[in-house]
């Protein structure tokens, strides 16, 4: 699903914030991000989204080379990412339908079929009873929750999360990180990136520690040679 | 080519959005009608100025002598002749109405005007010549056109002199077209104007939505989808400045309406002000839409791509 070849970058002002990275994360896995802040776990996840480009190396998301993705197609590799944010991100002046809605009022779905699929992303963060709320009026992890039914509301092969529960107490991360394993059961690519690390032990997936922009153990997910 | 549901579906999102922007503007009244309020009056003073001309100009073409044309026959023609004429030159369409005046008739306006009445009955014949006074039909009475008329009118057998008041109509067409020259600059300037208005309004509010473009840049939206809001937002302030602006100058008119038609009774005139036209009404709103469309579109294009997600 994605795959890093040799991947460099270098921001404008001169800071190297990934050096030669290299892995391989296959259609269906689940694997965490781990390292200090300033390791370069943002830079990563930001380049899949491409918000952000290499400098060197090839990227590639779902077989498509993203270092060659043109401008106009942004977006339309953007909508096979569900996004999720330690400060969740939603429209505050929005209800909670109309954020988790937001990604298929942009892809251009039909009415009937916007309210049906809402419904059932809500109805799996366990927030069917709050459609109608603000985002102001949950509390932390309900927000959180909200942000996750609108990445995965349009059903997207990959989600990317990063921090997700860095502003959440043990227990509701404990939550957060189990709604992320149960999308992965039903095939969905997770790579949360987190500094959480006696949670992410305990959950026994595969962990890419970066450290100074470079990968650590670059063997565990290795690309195929 | 699209599938007709997805057109279908196409064209209800922009229906939805062009009512959602309507929806903003809403529920803030007094903001929105500010901005529409400086619309209105910047495009209600040109639209004022051109009503007003219109309506000099429609007085001018209504001052019965302005532009009218003498015929002084030769003397050896006589009224049959004259009556010939008269009835041949009146198939002509640059010829309004025309009436004869026969040298008798000449005689008696300028015995009784002149008060010369006695020294006329010393003279043993008429010296008067039959006259042709004509009125050229309204298309004719542009200079140029009036020149030409005057030129074959002149060239005809039986005609001594053809005279035209033509100082008199090049002056006051002169004049209106200084005027509606003055008022192109202005209407330019003006249009200018409300770019800036919507440009700067449109900018303010990317401002505000800032983190919500980014947000929904973030979740895959496309420039289009990020822009549509902001444009029909801009057409709305356009649309809105233009309804006002109709309204200013209803009520201008209701205010000049009597007083007009009070000094035209004053010189027995049918005089009446005279407003816009169902398509000049119909071309202000346009007009409006479109400048408020033009000015939001200025300013999505300089202001939403420095606005990236980081």
């Amino acid at each position: 699903m994605i795959r890093f070849d040799n991947i460099s970058k270098r921001y404008p002002e001169g800071r190297d914030a990934l050096q030669g990275v290299s892995f391989h994360l296959p259609a269906g896995a689940m694997a965490f991000l781990t390292g200090h802040s300033g390791a370069g776990k943002s830079t990563l996840l930001k380049l899949i989204a491409l918000l952000e480009r290499a400098t060197r190396g090839q990227l590639f998301l779902d077989g498509e080379n993203l270092t060659r993705t043109g401008k106009r197609k942004v977006p339309l590799v953007r909508r096979k990412i569900g996004m999720i944010f330690q400060n969740y991100r939603l429209l505050f002046d929005r209800t909670v339908f109309d954020n988790v809605a937001l990604p298929l009022v942009i892809a251009g779905h039909r009415h009937q079929d916007i309210a049906r699929r809402v419904r059932a992303a809500l109805d799996k963060v366990g927030l069917l009873d709050k459609e109608r709320a603000l985002p102001i009026t949950l509390s932390g992890g309900e927000q959180q929750r909200v942000g996750i039914a609108r990445a995965v509301v349009n059903k997207p092969p990959l989600l990317l999360a990063d921090e997700p529960t860095g502003n959440l107490d043990p227990e509701l991360s404990r939550d957060i990180m189990r709604l992320f394993e149960e999308f992965n059961r039903v095939g969905v690519t997770v790579l949360i990136a987190s500094h959480d690390l006696d949670l992410i032990a305990r959950m026994g997936h595969p962990q890419l520690r970066l450290h100074q922009g470079r990968l650590l153990n670059p063997e565990v997910l290795a690309p195929p040679q | 080519m699209r599938p007709p549901a997805a057109l279908r579906v196409y064209f209800l999102r922009h229906v939805q959005v062009a009512l959602n922007s309507l929806g903003r503007l809403y529920r803030a009244p007094l903001a929105s009608l500010m901005t529409a309020a400086v619309i209105g009056i910047a495009l209600a003073l040109p639209s004022g100025l051109y009503i007003l001309t219109d309506n000099l100009q429609r007085l001018g073409s209504q001052w019965d002598g302005g532009a009218n044309l003498s015929l002084f026959l030769r003397h050896d023609v006589s009224i049959e002749q004259a009556e010939a004429l008269r009835e041949k030159l009146a198939q002509w369409p640059e010829i309004e109405r025309l009436r004869l005046i026969t040298p008798q008739e000449a005689l008696a306006e300028f015995r009784q005007l002149s008060g010369f009445g006695d020294t006329l009955d010393i003279l043993d014949e008429n010296p008067l010549p039959a006259v042709l006074a004509l009125k050229p039909a309204a298309e004719a009475t542009r200079p140029e056109a009036a020149a030409a008329l005057k030129q074959r009118l002149q060239a005809l057998p039986q005609v001594e002199l053809a005279q035209l008041d033509l100082q008199w109509v090049k002056r006051f067409n002169a004049l209106v077209d200084i005027v509606q020259r003055a008022i192109w600059i202005l209407s330019a300037l003006l249009a200018l104007a409300v770019l800036l208005i919507t440009g700067n309004t449109i900018r303010l509010e990317i401002q505000n939505r800032r983190e919500e473009i980014e947000i929904t840049k973030l979740i895959g939206a496309t420039g289009a989808f990020i822009r549509r809001p902001f444009l029909y937002s801009g057409l709305w302030y356009g649309f809105g400045g233009a309804l006002l602006a109709a309204l200013l100058l209803a009520l201008a008119f209701v205010q000049l309406n009597a007083p007009v038609r009070e000094l035209a009774g004053l010189y027995e005139s049918s005089f009446r002000l005279h407003l816009l036209e169902p398509g000049q009404w119909l071309l202000l709103l346009l007009c409006g839409a479109l400048l408020g469309l033009v000015g939001a579109w200025i300013a999505v294009s300089r202001h939403l791509a420095t606005i990236e997600p980081g």
